[in-house]
């Protein structure tokens, strides 16, 4: 009997300042932390704001918009037998529309197509039975 | 620049490194890291003319790949290890551990302190090869996606770089083969073969912007100093290297670990830009005054970063200050005599420190610096790190 070929790459554990946002993922909405006091968002989330120390945050849906901020493109696979077959693929540090960065890679085009401020939006990737990640593909 | 925010170094010159330690450098050193932590550390009491007997501390950084400091202690048959100190740390803290040593003296913790780091980084735990394999805490935001290696990490904050201020893939071989040119007169280097711009041109793409050479070696081997009080020292066998000044540091936001740097506010300015006023006033010393640099450079961007935030050039300027030919052994700053972390070998950053030291007693050999009187060392290519200035 031969089973299906498991998910090689890392996959989120997530933590209690984390399921949120992974949990979001899964029903395909990109969920960002909201300080109640300060009004700004931030990521990765945390137990108290980053800008003014308050406690009381809340998580609302972003709208899934960004731009690139920065960008690489890996074409050294390391672990080599785990990215072996994606190489060359293209990770980005993504400002989003609310104001937060976060990394993801870039799909949907060429690598060489990639250039700064080039507008994305998000794209939901089921890897596994319960992981869904957030990829962002060109606007 | 950050802004100063401690008062005036109180310890200008009170503290001096006294013996300096390594041993080879290569790929497969074919022993414990304890046995290499040993020889480098024994090598550097006997260069200060002293027997394990006048140790009473020991301090190192490690990331879970090297012997406890204890350990160490114990193999060196030092009697009464009164500080004995293991940082969690990466290169960040190669200075930090020197500085450390001053305080605990200062303190009346030690009097005599071996600072060392030790590292089968080729052969045995490689940090460049990808770190542990897994998404927990911060690397749930990054791993999932192919994000990590530092390699990979580093090159993030170069493209940023690019984006703000134009970076050519020439700028950043001027600096690799820069610093192979130092190499080829360092008997201790592990790359030694010369190596021109088309050399660079044609090295392996390894993650973009960045090429094979672009980054610095992996290494075994181990280096270690002892630090003293500068009353002790005059009595030793070495000319004393005096600790002028040092800072350690790093900018708002960040992030969760040495990798982390999704909320770093500018990926264009590392660590050195908000350390750089502490320490040029811990040292009462300007850029224009330091004859020799040994810079951090686990990649060739790195060095560029910390030109600029430590103010030897504007921001943005660095690649032209370089293709100028402002850090060639001729030039009027000098960066890393010995070859670097990406030529002569990667001790975690702690072998800038090892050069600085031998260019500041004149025992440089060929590649020595005519009259080197100030050096500085930096550490970090982040959001941390540290410095120190050194005098002969």
């Amino acid at each position: 009997m031969s089973l299906p070929e498991a998910y090689a790459k890392p996959v989120p554990v997530p933590d209690p300042d984390s399921a949120p946002f992974w949990a979001g993922c899964r029903e395909q909405r990109l969920m960002i932390q909201h300080c109640d006091d300060c009004s700004r968002h931030q990521f990765p989330p945390s137990n108290i704001c980053a800008h003014c120390g308050s406690g009381r945050l809340s998580w609302k849906q972003a709208s899934g918009a960004g731009k690139v901020f920065s960008w690489i493109v890996v074409r050294h696979p390391v672990p080599k037998p785990v990215y072996v077959d994606d190489v060359p693929y293209v990770v980005a540090l993504i400002e989003l529309a609310e104001g937060v960065r976060m990394p993801s890679n870039i799909v949907g085009c060429a690598p060489e197509d990639v250039v700064a401020d080039m507008p994305l939006k998000v794209a939901f990737k089921q890897v596994t039975e319960e992981v869904v990640l957030p990829l962002f593909e060109p606007a | 620049m950050g802004t100063a925010r401690r008062p005036a170094y109180a310890l200008k010159d009170k503290y001096a490194i006294v013996g300096i330690g390594t041993t080879d450098y290569s790929a497969n050193s074919g022993r414990t890291v304890r046995a290499l932590a040993i020889e480098a550390s024994a090598n550097a009491i006997a260069d200060a003319g002293l027997r394990p007997a006048d140790i009473d501390g020991i301090v190192s950084y490690n990331f879970n790949d090297s012997a406890p400091a204890i350990a160490v202690a114990t193999g060196l048959e030092i009697p009464n290890a009164g500080y004995a100190v293991d940082f969690l740390a990466g290169g960040n803290a190669a200075n930090l551990i020197v500085l450390s040593a001053v305080a605990a003296i200062e303190a009346g913790l030690a009097d005599t302190v071996v600072c060392y780091r030790a590292m089968n980084g080729r052969s045995g735990f490689r940090l460049g090869g990808g770190r542990e394999f897994q998404a927990l805490g911060p690397t749930q935001y990054t791993a999932p996606f192919g994000w990590i290696t530092y390699p990979q990490a580093m090159a993030m904050w170069c493209r940023r770089y690019q984006i703000e201020y134009g970076l050519t893939p020439e700028q950043l071989g001027n600096v690799a083969v820069t610093l192979r040119e130092n190499a080829v007169l360092n008997p201790r280097a592990m790359q030694r073969k010369p190596m021109t711009m088309d050399d660079y041109l044609a090295s392996r793409p390894i993650v973009d912007p960045f090429r094979m050479f672009d980054i610095c070696l992996e290494t075994d081997g181990a280096c270690a100093v002892v630090v003293t009080s500068a009353e002790r020292a005059r009595d030793l066998k070495q000319k004393p290297v005096y600790i002028m000044g040092g800072a350690y540091g790093g900018g708002p936001q960040q992030g969760d670990d040495l990798f982390d740097c999704i909320r770093w506010p500018d990926h264009s300015k590392n660590y050195s830009h908000y350390i750089a006023d502490d320490l040029w006033r811990s040292a009462g010393v300007t850029p224009n005054d330091i004859d020799v640099a040994e810079i951090y450079d686990c990649f060739t961007y790195s060095i560029l970063m910390q030109l600029e935030g430590l103010g030897f050039c504007g921001l943005g300027e660095a690649g032209n200050y370089i293709a100028d030919g402002h850090i060639r052994r001729d030039g009027k700053l000098p960066v890393n005599t010995h070859g670097g972390l990406l030529s002569e070998g990667y001790i975690h950053g702690f072998n800038h420190v090892i050069e600085a030291v031998e260019q500041l007693r004149g025992q440089s050999g060929p590649r020595q610096i005519p009259n080197a009187e100030i050096a500085l060392t930096t550490a970090g290519a982040m959001t941390c790190g540290s410095a120190m200035i050194l005098r002969r």
